[in-house]
């Protein structure tokens, strides 16, 4: 019992004496709470989902529909988009002011439902018939947990073994060759991008054969997007392990550039209800435009075009993280 | 005199104040086996990585083939660590092909498989050596690119006996190739046995530099002559140098063994327990220092 007493109460010093970790297990709940009350704290409050493609004018029969509470009106510029939302079970109703149409979906409850309340409050509309299979949750979060896997794959396979490798004397033995950071670094760079981008295609495939996913888009495009996420993931990750000295603290700095994405870049949830300053630093992490772009060609059917703004995000991303890891590297701790 | 390697007045001090080499000038020869010997501490890994080019001096300056060291310096150059990982999962073969790409001009991986006896472990993982094995891979990547200097920190420290002969025995080897070797180590008897020239280090600084056998004829040019003695004391009176009885040893303190092995006969004393102790290079490190290589 004294031997298990006296292991019992050293453990405990252990722990308490190390103020990193105690620091993280009490500060990380408490992020993780403040970030989920942010991202949920504007509630949606509406009921169906009304897709408007053209204007009707506020003091029309159309209008005052529009502005009911229990209507969340979301406004398309494509037609086109609009049906595949509409296909999908992402809207409820479509309306168009060209020709005065509406769809609805015949294989979606929540759409008949809309139908007769827009029914009710106008007249002289076409009606029009379009089915198809409702975006399930699994459809809209394997996106998510697509990019999440990349962002892994990504920091700490290349942030980790790095740092690693520099407190070990691994690098310091190389920094003794003539080889340059540069060969070293783009070497670590594109190895993992094969394994990222590999790993990352097989589980992808395994979810189309197991799931059934909806992939409305094209598969290079998608291939096109992991790529370049990959790249701008491996080289923040790349920028983390730059300098680090030991792995306590690679982890902890790896930590806390993955936990904000995982919460923040629509991975698990979507951040419409949350307030627009935190939808706007979301925008800062590359995480959030690899998981945005991966959904819009899968389950919006977007093209390269549609995403170029998030593609082009992450090449800047690229870019400066690389450079800024090439001025900073060091072969070892000082 | 032409030196492959000088340093003139380097100095380092780290962030913290610590002043770990404190302007250390000296000139290396080619073809010699140059040693920095001192105890833990004594500045010598430090200086030995400002020349290597891992570590940048605070102030002074280093030559190779009198000029400041260029990209040449590293195709030229050999470096072994005082202690170094290598890359994880990887074979004996494999980490010597991965050295061998790193350079312009490298020796066939056979070969230096052949002159570091490697090959009993050549497909084992190479962090997965013992002490005395691994220590013989890290001196063949140091000797991958057949280079003209090859620094060598603290080569078999933690070594057994068995071991440090084997290294030795290699380095020796290197040197009849007419390679330069540039060796620190706190063993004194590693010292003796395989530099050419050596600086003797202590907080940082150089305390005298030359030959071994210079340097012990300059400060210890003593010898010492032990015979056993049962508790009586021969008698000894008129004999030249400084006499010490214990009560089973009798020690003379001479500058001419011959002389005093003479007067021994002379006077008809039994030598059958006669030996004589030269100075060692630990004997010169405590007179030139007043303290001990181990303190």
């Amino acid at each position: 019992m004294k031997e298990f007493i006296a292991l019992f109460i050293a453990r405990n010093k252990e722990y308490y004496r190390d103020r990193a970790a105690i620091g993280w297990a009490f500060l990380f709940p408490l992020l993780v709470i403040v970030a989920c009350a942010l991202a949920f704290s504007n509630p949606d409050t509406s009921v169906f989902r009304v897709g408007v493609h053209g204007d009707f004018a506020a003091d029309t029969a159309v209008g005052d529909f529009l502005e009911q509470p229990y209507i969340k009106v979301l406004r398309y510029d494509s037609l086109e988009r609009g049906l595949e939302r509409t296909r999908h079970h992402q809207l409820d109703i479509l309306l168009s002011s060209e020709g005065d149409r509406y769809w609805v979906n015949s294989q979606s409850t929540a759409s008949s439902a809309v139908e007769k309340l827009f029914l009710n409050d106008t007249e002289g509309f076409q009606r029009e018939e379009i089915s198809g299979r409702k975006v399930r949750y699994v459809d809209w979060v394997i996106p998510g947990v697509l990019g999440m896997n990349l962002m892994f794959g990504a920091l700490f396979g290349v942030g980790y073994v790095i740092v690693r490798y520099r407190h070990n004397g691994v690098l310091k033995r190389f920094h003794a060759t003539p080889i340059t950071a540069l060969h070293f670094l783009s070497a670590q760079l594109v190895s993992r991008l094969i394994i990222v981008v590999v790993v990352n295609g097989l589980i992808f495939v395994g979810c189309l054969l197991f799931l059934d996913l909806i992939v409305l888009g094209s598969y290079l495009n998608l291939l096109l997007i992991t790529i370049l996420g990959a790249l701008s993931m491996i080289t923040l990750g790349l920028l983390i392990a730059s300098r680090t000295a030991n792995e306590e603290l690679a982890g902890g700095m790896l930590n806390i550039a993955t936990w904000p994405m995982l919460l923040m870049s629509d991975v698990w949830f979507t951040l419409d209800e949350a307030p627009l300053w935190m939808q706007q630093a979301a925008n800062f992490m590359p995480l959030t435009h690899v998981v945005k772009a991966l959904r819009a060609v899968m389950i919006e059917g977007a093209s390269l075009t549609d995403v170029s703004h998030h593609l082009v995000w992450l090449a800047l991303m690229t870019a400066l993280c690389l450079g800024i890891a090439s001025l900073l590297f060091r072969w070892h701790k000082r | 005199m032409t030196y492959l390697l000088e340093v003139k007045d380097l100095r380092k001090i780290y962030r913290n104040s610590v002043t770990a080499v404190d302007g250390v000038s000296f000139g290396i020869r080619p073809g010699i086996c140059f040693g920095l010997l001192g105890p833990n501490g004594a500045g010598k890994t430090t200086t030995i990585e400002m020349m290597e080019g891992i570590t940048d001096p605070t102030s002074g300056t280093i030559l190779y083939k009198g000029k400041a060291p260029g990209k040449q310096f590293s195709q030229q150059t050999g470096i072994q660590f005082q202690s170094t990982s290598l890359p994880d999962f990887l074979t004996v073969r494999e980490v010597l092909e991965l050295f061998h790409n790193f350079y312009k001009k490298a020796l066939p991986v056979e070969l230096l498989v052949e002159q570091c006896s490697l090959g009993e472990f050549i497909d084992r993982e190479a962090n997965k050596l013992s002490g005395g094995q691994k220590q013989r891979l890290l001196l063949a990547l140091a000797l991958i690119n057949d280079p003209e200097i090859v620094f060598l920190d603290e080569p078999t420290t933690g070594l057994d006996p068995q071991s440090r002969r084997r290294f030795w025995e290699l380095i020796q080897s290197i040197k009849t190739r007419g390679k330069t070797i540039v060796l620190t180590t706190h063993y004194m008897d590693e010292a003796e046995l395989l530099c050419d020239e050596l600086v003797i280090m202590d907080h940082g600084r150089i305390v005298d530099q030359g030959s071994p056998r210079f340097l012990l004829d300059k400060h210890l040019p003593h010898k010492r002559v032990c015979l056993d003695i049962d508790g009586h004391a021969p008698a000894l009176a008129g004999m030249s140098g400084e006499l010490i009885a214990g009560e089973d040893q009798l020690e003379i303190i001479t500058t001419s063994v011959e002389k005093t092995l003479a007067e021994l006969m002379q006077r008809g004393i039994d030598l059958s327990t006669l030996r004589v102790r030269n100075p060692t290079l630990e004997d010169l490190f405590i007179t030139l220092t007043g303290h001990q290589l181990r303190d």
